[in-house]
């Protein structure tokens, strides 16, 4: 099993924190993973995306040319990366920063993730709802899992966050369902 | 019968390569006998600096490190971090310290390092051939300013020791001048004091010694002395900076 | 971790005493690291106020006898030339950590591979090499700190580490075993006779790369081509994959190679005979590795460049097999299809 993931959005969705959640869970379940950084001259609101790969082989280049899945959170992104899924590829949408739903993929989901996170209460949470429907829709991840990587990614000082993103990953489930 | 005057241990007996009336001999004089004084022989690394007194390793009988012209104080901040109980002191001249390594110089000191820099000035590039230094004054003729060092063209002597002395880690400045038997005894304390405070762990210490170039000032050894009363040190004031 | 970050933590087991940089991206997470690491471990970060203080304030500390490194990318390596000469000059041992990005000029940040003959052949002035280790994954970015370490000291010589962007910037796990080496590391620090320690108890030592006495420095540079012979011999490595029967080779380092290595599973799969050489000190560059391969008929040179390993490659087979190569510089990385296009005229799906 090898699966390929571009996440995009822009700088402050939390872009960088999802894959490395994804990289951390799939770790955790005995996988092997590459996490590859958009970097540099990158600005809070500018754009931003990570190139992830799990794999229960030996993984080569962390370059990924061709994804499994896209996982896009904002409209510039689905321009830049939409040639990039596979044929028959998953394709994640975060449809509050999107004016209208895009024509590609057979297999897509639309789903409001930033007015969801709105509603629970912490908009930057709209990226473990868009973790929430990947583990729903790709079930390469189990929600455990992902909950040990949160766990373990929180740094020191803000354990108190744990919580709501494990509710927002919850939440990603059930809407996706 | 006391004994009052002997060859500093820290001198190697060897004839110095440096033109006749040059100060440079007489400042790593005044330099060995301070380390013997102070009794730091075998904890001084030193830092030659490129110039006239590149080989100052070979007169000097303690550990030396060559730098690249103008990285002294990036060299000589490597060494005391890493080796903070050694006393190390660079020694420098103008076109070292004030026009190549100008960078070094201001953020080493910025720093507070605590280091000892012995800085000559004498006006002039001695070992490229007498070419404009950073210090060379106006109207003063180099291989690169034959009518004399214009304002319009070049700016003004640079005066770094003032500047340096606008920094909040500096701990000590002075500026001597090697014009005159006095002013080689004032030389010697004010180089003492700047080892002294390292010893002390007191911060950054720079001692300008405006020291004479005979050979591309195209003076006499007795003019060059003259000189630097009567003219050098009205652009460069002697006396304690900071 | 990042490459960065294992690249850091390495040089802080390999017992690392000091550390000078300065900011440029995409290197910039090593010498945070640096920074929060350094003074946990009580030893010595300064930020320099630019690449050639840095550089000389390792030369310092490798004169005083210490473990030292610095890190950069591309146009910082520039500004560090004079000091790597003066390093090679004086015979000091250090490790310089060049993270790749596009140039030439200020270029870009994307991840490159167009120092090669930079770091290879010399990059300062004067007749000199600096030892050239390439990672090609974060473990082994990790684990080669304590070989350039080691090469460093037991050579006296600077060390590069050659990676790029990518690697910087990409995390995998890594396997560290902490304490144990640090100390060993930090011990061996002490043993260097010509350091500048004070002359107590010994006559003076002195650092120079200055020789003005008629013939003299032609003696030192016979040292140090000597030296660079007994390396050449002594310290080539690399990875060689399937051949034995490979009658096409790949041959890249770092990130490309990690790319050369998936395109030569996917073909072999195929039933293609394809292998791999994967160098790993690019100097000395590792002759050995192209030696008895009578089954090979083509190197494919694949690099993040226009061609610069590809001299030596075609250095090592003298003509006697066909060289090919594909790269691409300036930020741009060589695609699987790409590669598959130019050099094998069947389409093979990976």
């Amino acid at each position: 099993m090898t699966e390929k993931i571009i996440i995009a959005g822009s700088g402050g969705q939390g872009i960088m924190l999802l894959g490395k959640v994804i990289v951390q869970a799939a770790l955790l379940g005995g996988l092997n993973i590459t996490w590859l950084p958009s970097y540099g001259a990158e600005v809070r609101g500018g754009a931003a995306y990570c190139m992830v790969i799990i794999s229960s082989e030996e993984i080569f280049s962390p370059y990924v040319e061709k994804a499994d899945t896209l996982i896009i959170m904002n409209q510039p992104s689905l321009l830049k990366f939409k040639q990039r899924l596979k044929h028959k590829g998953l394709l994640l949408i975060n449809s509050s920063l999107l004016r209208t739903p895009p024509k590609e993929g057979l297999n897509k989901i639309y789903f409001p993730f930033t007015e969801e996170a709105i509603k629970l209460g912490n908009i930057r949470i709209a990226n473990m709802l868009a973790l929430g429907g990947y583990i729903q829709k790709k079930k390469v991840l189990s929600k455990a899992l992902a909950f040990r990587a949160i766990e373990e990614i929180a740094p020191a000082g803000k354990k108190n966050l744990i919580k709501i993103n494990k509710k927002a990953i919850e939440e990603g489930i059930r809407i996706t369902r | 019968m006391k004994k009052i005057f002997s060859y500093p241990t820290s001198l190697n007996k060897l004839t110095t390569h440096y033109c006749a009336g040059c100060g440079h001999g007489i400042v790593h004089r005044l330099i060995s006998e301070i380390v013997d004084e102070l009794n730091i022989r075998e904890k001084v690394i030193a830092i030659a600096p490129v110039g006239c007194a590149v080989i100052a390793y070979n007169y000097w009988n303690f550990d030396v490190c060559e730098a690249a012209h103008g990285r002294a104080l990036a060299v000589a901040t490597g060494i005391k971090r890493y080796r903070p109980d050694n006393i190390v002191f660079t020694y420098q001249g103008d076109g070292d310290l004030a026009a190549i390594g100008t960078s070094e110089t201001i953020h080493a000191a910025n720093r507070g390092e605590n280091l000892t820099v012995v800085f000559i000035n004498n006006a002039v590039y001695g070992m490229t051939g007498g070419q404009m230094a950073p210090t060379t004054l106006l109207g003063q003729k180099t291989a690169t300013t034959p009518a004399g060092r214009d304002a319009s063209l070049t700016g003004y002597p640079l005066k770094i020791s003032e500047l340096l002395a606008q920094l909040t880690a500096v701990k000590y400045i002075e500026r001597v001048a090697l014009d005159s038997p006095q002013g080689v005894l004032k030389t010697k304390s004010a180089i003492k004091q700047a080892f002294r405070n390292q010893v002390e762990n007191i911060g950054f210490s720079l001692v300008e010694v405006l020291s004479p170039c005979p050979t591309y000032w195209q003076m006499s050894a007795k003019q060059s002395l003259d000189w630097i009363r009567d003219v050098m040190s009205r652009e460069f004031p002697v006396g304690r900076i900071k | 971790m990042t490459g960065n970050e294992a690249i850091a933590e390495g040089a802080v087991q390999a017992g690392c005493v000091f550390y000078a940089g300065y900011p440029i991206t995409p290197q910039n997470e090593l010498t945070a690291y640096m920074a929060k690491r350094m003074a946990e471990v009580g030893r010595i970060f300064i930020q320099s106020e630019s690449e050639l203080a840095a550089i000389n304030m390792v030369l310092g500390v490798s004169a005083a006898g210490g473990r030292v490194m610095t890190s950069s990318s591309s146009p910082g390596i520039s500004l560090k030339q004079e000091g790597i000469s003066y390093l090679a000059g004086c015979q000091l041992p250090c490790v310089i950590v060049n993270i790749m990005r596009g140039g030439p000029g200020l270029g870009n940040i994307a991840p490159s591979q167009s120092d090669y003959f930079q770091a290879t052949k010399g990059g300062g002035h004067g007749d000199y090499h600096s030892i050239v280790l390439a990672p090609s994954s974060v473990q082994e970015a990790f684990d080669l700190m304590f070989s350039a370490f080691e090469l460093a000291d037991r050579y006296r010589n600077p060390v590069i580490i050659l990676g790029d962007g990518m690697l910087g910037q990409m995390m995998e796990p890594i396997y560290c075993t902490r304490k144990k080496r640090t100390t060993q590391n930090a011990q061996r620090t002490t043993q260097k006779k010509w350091a500048l320690t004070g002359c107590k108890a010994r006559s003076p030592n002195i650092i120079r790369s200055l020789f003005l006495a008629e013939g003299k420095l032609e003696e030192i540079n016979k040292i140090l081509q000597k030296k660079y012979k007994k390396i050449q011999v002594q310290e080539q490595s690399w990875e060689g994959l399937f051949l034995e029967d490979a009658h096409t080779v790949f041959v890249a380092y770092g990130t490309m190679a990690r790319i050369a290595r998936g395109l030569m599973y996917g073909l072999r799969k195929k039933g293609m005979k394809v292998g791999l050489i994967r160098p790993i000190s690019l100097w000395p560059f590792p002759l050995k590795a192209f030696c008895n391969l009578p089954g090979v008929r083509r190197y494919i040179v694949l690099e993040m460049s226009y061609g610069q390993m590809l001299e030596d490659v075609r250095l090592a087979v003298e003509r006697k097999k066909s060289v090919e190569f594909f790269g691409r510089a300036g930020g741009g990385i060589p695609k699987e299809e790409e590669i598959l296009k130019k050099f094998f005229k069947k389409k093979v799906e990976l």
